[in-house]
């Protein structure tokens, strides 16, 4: 469990999300209350307990390789706010 | 001062399934852009998606080709980041519990480039893996100077990630790496792997080192090469650079840079500061999968591999080791190559038969062995008709042209039309009698022991004959009249 308190400017950064300094102040108490209350599990012995890979209990959900047709494009088309070429049309991305 | 070069790839691999990951919608190429997509393909909020058993089963094959573990329980988690043409946001892919860990790939000699197999360094050499996981693959983008166009039909197809150690030392074990691996996934019916249609795709991880210092150099990531001889070149372009900065007392930057095949330059894309911080958790989407079942079915569908063909060929059919890696080089060679071997006397024949006129009459037209119009069985005849004295070798190759154009043809039919009935045997007769009267001396050096000499008198009777005559029937005839 990581010690140090949550840099909240950096997730928020990852996260694609700009925060005033209001907001940052306010939602790393909040956030660091969070991680406090999880940090309760360290009292816990848990050695004897095994890891889980999901909350549920289930496995094996799996449906078989068949294929069905899709939307069509102009269908797949009707929320774009931009389009060309029957394509999702964006703001040009450079290989940064 | 020497320089020790590590190379480790990740190579991704399109798995060649009916329907996508995550959703039903049909795995393609070609079809008109979004026309197979759906809310989970198209990432739209509240779309849940459900694991393709087809594509598990082809990983964990895949795992057991190339000796891998896998786990008891495989799961799945969210890669977090921005891009277009992954609107959800985040990836689905494998984080702690991939389907496979471990394993490794054998160099093929014959995988090396051409000009390098004289001198491969370690033949034999095995590239230890460090895991295979299977994840979904992104939408295509376009990028032109307005704009970037997405198309979703890629968005979703299975794809396998295969990582390996940093063992390879050289550019040409990078080549054979990825040719022997291409190899194996096509023997498992896994993928097409091409990777100038995009089926197989690599980032290639390149350090160099004095050979004096105990710990790696500063590793650069290249992105963008799309064949094989790309990585080729990329790397031996970003070798001799690195190797450069470094002896003119420079300083490497952990980054990645962009290989410009038309240029032949790596350029500088972007400098790492950490490592990407992916904030990988697990999906709560999905549930994790129990493999035992899986590896026991994949078990009993694991086909033979390119090496174990080639030796089983050598064994049963006794060809040369060399001959039996190049027909066992290519699934549907091997597969052309055994179904003719098996109706013919002559297995060595039917080798050189394969590699030397079919593969060229198919190489001339640019086209697969598996679109070969002539069937196995005929061409086990045609061999037959030369061993037997029938037919001449080259008569063979005219018959083989025919009925490449016509293959409902009877080999028996060309023979007549192309007039390579034998001559009548008689006038064979004759005319070696009047050869040999003709050359005395010939003759003569002949019955000193000169036996080359009977290639000559062969060639004036076959002269003679208009090529009717069959040469090994002439030798027969000619030691008979002159020994």
């Amino acid at each position: 469990m990581q010690d140090k308190s949550i840099d909240v400017n950096y997730v928020a950064d990852l996260a694609r999300l700009e925060l005033t300094e209001d907001e940052c102040e306010r939602f790393s108490e909040q956030l660091n209350k969070v991680i406090d209350f999880i940090k309760q599990l360290e009292k816990l012995e848990t050695d004897s307990i095994e890891p889980m890979a999901h909350a549920s209990p289930v496995y094996d959900v799996m449906r078989d390789d068949v294929s069905r047709p899709g939307f069509g494009t102009d269908t797949a088309l009707l929320n774009a706010p931009m389009t060309s070429n029957n394509q999702f049309k964006v703001t040009r991305v450079v290989e940064s | 001062m020497q320089y020790i070069t590590t190379i480790g790839l990740e190579v991704h691999v399109q798995l060649k399934t009916q329907s996508k990951m995550f959703c039903s919608c049909p795995v393609g190429f070609g079809d008109e852009p979004n026309k197979n997509t759906c809310p989970t393909c198209l990432g739209l909020p509240g779309a849940l998606p459900v694991l393709n058993r087809g594509a598990i089963e082809r990983t964990v094959l895949a795992g057991i080709m190339l000796g891998c573990e896998t786990p008891p329980i495989s799961k799945w988690d969210r890669k977090n980041y921005f891009y277009p043409d992954m609107p959800k946001n985040y990836q689905i892919s494998q984080f702690d519990l991939p389907l496979c860990l471990g394993g490794g790939v054998l160099l093929y000699d014959h995988c090396y480039p051409k000009d390098a197999q004289k001198d491969i360094e370690e033949s034999g050499k095995e590239i230890g893996l460090t895991r295979i996981h299977l994840e979904e693959d992104v939408a295509k983008s376009t990028h032109s100077s307005n704009g970037t166009s997405i198309d979703f039909n890629r968005a979703g197809t299975p794809l396998m990630e295969i990582v390996s150690e940093p063992e390879i030392t050289s550019p040409e074990e990078a080549f054979a790496y990825l040719n022997s691996l291409r190899q194996i996934l096509i023997y498992g019916d896994l993928s097409d792997a091409d990777m100038e249609k995009g089926q197989m795709r690599c980032d290639v991880n390149v350090s160099v080192r004095p050979d004096s210092q105990e710990e790696l150099g500063v590793k650069i990531e290249l992105k963008n090469m799309n064949s094989v001889s790309a990585v080729r070149r990329a790397l031996h372009y970003e070798i001799s650079r690195q190797i450069r900065v470094v002896k003119e007392g420079g300083e490497l930057v952990q980054s990645t840079r962009r290989w410009d095949d038309d240029i032949g330059e790596t350029q500088q894309m972007r400098i790492k500061e950490d490592a990407h911080d992916y904030r990988y958790f697990p999906d709560p989407d999905l549930l994790p999968v129990k493999t035992e079942d899986v590896i026991k079915k994949m078990r009993l569908q694991v086909p033979e591999l390119p090496h174990q063909k080639a030796k089983r060929f050598v064994r049963d059919f006794s060809v040369s080791e060399y001959d039996a890696s190049v027909l066992s080089s290519d699934r549907d060679l091997a597969l052309y190559f055994e179904e003719t071997a098996n109706e013919s006397e002559a297995k060595k024949k039917v080798a050189n038969w394969v590699i030397n006129n079919v593969l060229a009459v198919l190489n001339e037209r640019d086209l697969k062995v598996a679109q070969c119009p002539v069937s196995p069985s005929k061409l086990a005849l045609i061999i037959k008709m030369v061993e037997s004295g029938k037919i001449s070798n080259n008569q063979a190759k005219e018959i083989f042209a025919v009925l490449f154009d016509n293959p409902d043809k009877d080999p028996d039919a060309i023979i007549t039309e192309l007039g390579f009935e034998p001559a009548d045997s008689n006038l064979i007769e004759s005319i070696v009698e009047e050869v040999v009267s003709n050359n005395p001396e010939k003759v003569k050096e002949i019955q000193e022991g000169n036996d080359k000499l009977i290639n000559w008198l062969t060639g004036q009777v076959m002269k003679a004959s208009k090529g009717k005559a069959n040469p090994k029937i002439i030798g027969d005839l000619l030691r008979k009249k002159i020994l």
